[in-house]
């Protein structure tokens, strides 16, 4: 009768190509794997001999050079407008959400268009049928690596014919890829901003206690009056910043050192409220580069999170890795380089001392609280 | 994931999708490692059924007589059908894509014969392409409005919709052409969603009465109704009995067993449903309320627990490895039962609820909604399901709890 029934887990095949990165010799090769469910060879070949509900290993063994056929007769590898020749070797067992599955080792042996040319392959074309006859709703998930970089796809009866570029995901252009993810993540990501510029304020000051005979003018932040000291003092506070994200996002990117996300957060929103602190009222002047170095290893498990987000590529774990933080630290310094000329040339201003370095410390102070009280309870306050 | 909302939302969309598909193709193939049995009679798989099964016999013929004619409209059909049955007797979506294959002469055939439009709305109904499946059900009509099933999937496809008057008229083509229990039970579906729960249950109970040699599967799909209606007000030893009566039919259906799993749970019986669910896994809808009864069981049973959670878990993933995105109401039941501590699943639970109750709209979504709605203290997100709820009349125990506690939330 009429009950509209739920979907559960239909039919998939998993194949996985890979393409080596040099290829050598006349034939480019591909090598895989592509595993197939037992289910679904029982459906199309019948594997179960005694029909006891069960199919034994015994059972599948006396089928393999069937299976092999039938597979190999449902998908077309096609690398550079040439079909390639497909071998499958010596079968073995797997076990998937869903069941056991027949794992068919597979050699893709390719012929290079002309002799002459050693260029690498530009282009691999897929042909997949497998059990569009029979299930119309089984896809293949493929997995294809090629030049460093990992692609998904699914195939099947819904787009029989795929085609994918060979050698546009090269290292290079993984490793500018993340960079520029680097780049992208600390301007948008406020809170880092916010922690190095509560820093970097004072830089162009000179905090001035009262002199012995006159106690009763309070200790007051005034411009520095040369360049340089202020230049160090930058370089020396962005320096350990770097330093110490750098170590905490290779340790937590690496799998070495795990943090929950929401005691790191909630640390990161503490380091800002703790530096915009003490712009208002100093409580260690001299040593800001020793906190942004502390808190940078705070910092630089929040960058792990938005790189594990951003998924890494396997084989090229050190590629991303390298090239995210070399993105962090070239949109850090674009920032410091727009700012330090800035700040220097207003720092005598009332509008600096006062209103930028003041109430734009409360600003941040009030800004970060907040923050950290939504990450500390969980809670929405701010819209951003 | 406070500072993904100073992203550009689209950019944070196509990250996230790209970062998803590489975590999903690594998991599928990272945590694969095939071996070599060690003997020809280890047994490596159990098939749903011995080839001596009455159900597995009856669809060998059928597909042998399908395969000696494949064009042939009637062998077509009848093996169609079976399979749909057998999707609804075990919920193993496999039989979905056999009963395409049956129809393929005429899948892509934008005016095949009617009998093919009533089941490729079938099929379509359960991708949740519930527009193509209506269109289907219409034109099949307007060349054959004899057709019973199409008005009962009609009538089915608009309550999912909420779409009272249309479900209601289609029960009305639906009654003169079935047998009175089927008629009855149509209306008093509907009616048990619009405010005439104490009438619709009376009046089913006594179209049971009054046909005791109703046809199994009809017996069986009356009593699911009865007993829903009865649970919904609160009549919760009617509800039992009906749900008894429909199992004692002896038919296997994952609807009902789901049902009556979900009654238990509600009821503090959580052995119960193990026992009840037993060897029945296979079925996703099935496997999920093992695991919240494993849950409810307490600490003695939470390693069973988290593993049945990994299993769900390893299927939801494989679900959207395929691009398949009809597991939402599961997936989001499933996080908020077993991942409740993790503030992002309780996130991730309401949108899923919610984009499940735009799509669907019966009483098990709207409490979904709520609950997650609940569980995330975000009164706006429940709108949609409150709406729902007043618009319908519909009088149900627990969603009226729900609503008044959502309606508490600041």
């Amino acid at each position: 009768m009429a009950t509209p029934v739920h979907a559960h887990k239909p039919s998939d095949s998993y194949l996985s190509l890979s393409m080596p990165d040099a290829p050598t010799g006349a034939t480019a090769t591909l090598t895989g794997r592509w595993d197939i469910a037992l289910r679904d060879l029982d459906f199309a070949l019948g594997l179960d001999a005694d029909g006891d509900g069960q199919i034994t290993w015994g059972e599948l063994r006396a089928r393999h050079a069937e299976i092999a056929a039938y597979a190999q007769a449902r998908l077309t590898v096609r690398v550079d407008d040439a079909d390639c020749a497909l071998a499958v070797g010596t079968q073995q067992v797997d076990e998937h959400t869903d069941g056991a599955y027949s794992v068919l080792p597979l050699s893709v042996q390719c012929p290079q268009p002309s002799a002459a040319t050693a260029a690498s392959p530009r282009k691999l074309e897929l042909e997949y049928r497998l059990f569009a006859d029979i299930d119309p709703q089984h896809r293949g998930l493929l997995n294809l690596s090629a030049s460093g970089g990992t692609r998904a796809a699914v195939l099947g009866p819904q787009a029989p014919r795929q085609s994918f570029a060979l050698g546009q995901t090269g290292q290079w252009q993984q490793f500018v890829d993340y960079a520029r993810e680097g780049v992208w993540h600390i301007w948008v990501g406020f809170d880092h901003i916010l922690f190095l510029l509560s820093l970097l304020l004072p830089a162009v000051l000179v905090w001035q206690t009262a002199p012995a005979g006159k106690r009763r003018q309070p200790a007051r932040w005034t411009g520095i009056p040369r360049f340089a000291p202020a230049f160090w003092d930058v370089l020396r506070i962005v320096t350990s910043f770097t330093v110490a994200h750098s170590i905490t996002l290779s340790l937590a990117t690496l799998g070495v050192v795990e943090l929950p996300s929401r005691l790191v957060e909630s640390a990161i929103a503490a380091s800002v409220v703790l530096a915009a602190l003490n712009n208002i009222r100093p409580l260690f002047l001299g040593r800001r580069w020793m906190v942004a170095f502390l808190f940078g290893l705070i910092h630089g498990f929040g960058f792990a999170t938005v790189l594990a987000d951003l998924g890494l590529p396997q084989g090229a774990l050190v590629v991303a890795l390298l090239g995210f933080n070399l993105g962090v630290e070239g949109g850090q310094l674009a920032i410091v380089a727009l700012f330090l000329p800035l700040a220097y040339l207003l720092r005598h201003t009332v509008f600096y001392r006062r209103l930028v370095m003041v109430g734009g410390s409360w600003l941040i102070v009030a800004l970060a609280s907040g923050w950290l009280a939504e990450r500390l309870f969980n809670l929405k306050l701010l819209p951003f | 994931m406070h500072r993904t909302s100073v992203f550009n939302l689209s950019t944070c969309v196509s990250l996230a999708k790209a970062a998803l598909v590489l975590i999903l193709a690594s998991y599928a193939f990272v945590h694969a490692a095939p071996f070599t049995p060690g003997a020809d009679g280890q047994v490596l798989e159990r098939l749903p059924a011995r080839a001596t099964d009455p159900r597995a016999r009856d669809l060998a013929r059928l597909r042998e007589a399908w395969r000696a004619q494949p064009q042939n409209l009637d062998s077509a059909l009848r093996l169609a059908r079976a399979y749909y049955d057998a999707v609804a007797a075990e919920g193993d979506p496999r039989y979905i894509g056999y009963a395409q294959a049956a129809l393929q002469p005429w899948w892509n055939d934008p005016a095949p014969p009617p009998g093919v439009r009533v089941q490729r709305a079938v099929l379509r109904q359960f991708d949740h392409q519930f527009e193509a499946a209506l269109a289907d059900l219409d034109a099949a009509l307007q060349a054959d409005s004899e057709l019973a099933d199409a008005w009962a999937w009609r009538a089915a496809i608009h309550l999912v919709r909420a779409d009272y008057a249309q479900a209601r008229r289609s029960c009305e083509g639906l009654a003169s052409r079935a047998p009175r229990l089927i008629g009855v039970a149509c209306t008093a579906q509907v009616d048990a969603v619009t405010g005439r729960a104490a009438a619709a249950a009376s009046s089913l109970q006594a179209a049971l009465e009054a046909q005791t040699d109703a046809d199994p599967a009809q017996r069986l799909w009356a009593l699911t109704r009865l007993a829903e209606t009865h649970e919904r007000i609160g009549a919760w030893a009617a509800a039992e009995a009906a749900f008894r009566d429909g199992l004692a039919v002896g038919r296997d259906d994952v609807y009902l067993l789901a049902a009556y799993a979900d009654f238990l749970l509600d009821r503090g019986r959580p052995a119960e449903v193990q026992l009840l669910l037993k060897d029945r896994g296979r079925a996703d809808v099935l496997l999920l309320r093992q695991a919240l009864a494993a849950r409810a069981l307490g600490a003695p049973n939470a390693p069973q627990a988290a593993a049945l959670g990994r299993e769900l878990d390893a299927r939801f993933a494989a679900a959207r490895a395929r691009g398949d995105t009809t597991h939402q109401k599961e997936e989001a039941r499933y996080l908020l039962g077993l991942r409740a501590h993790e503030p992002a699943s309780l996130q991730a639970a309401l949108t899923l609820a919610g984009s499940n109750f735009a799509e669907q709209r019966e009483p098990a979504d709207a409490r979904l909604l709520l609950e997650a709605a609940l569980a995330a203290r975000d009164r706006s997100a429940a709108e949609p399901a409150l709406k729902w709820m007043a618009e319908s009349r519909i009088e149900s125990v627990a969603l009226a709890g729900l609503a008044s506690r959502v309606k508490g939330l600041r």
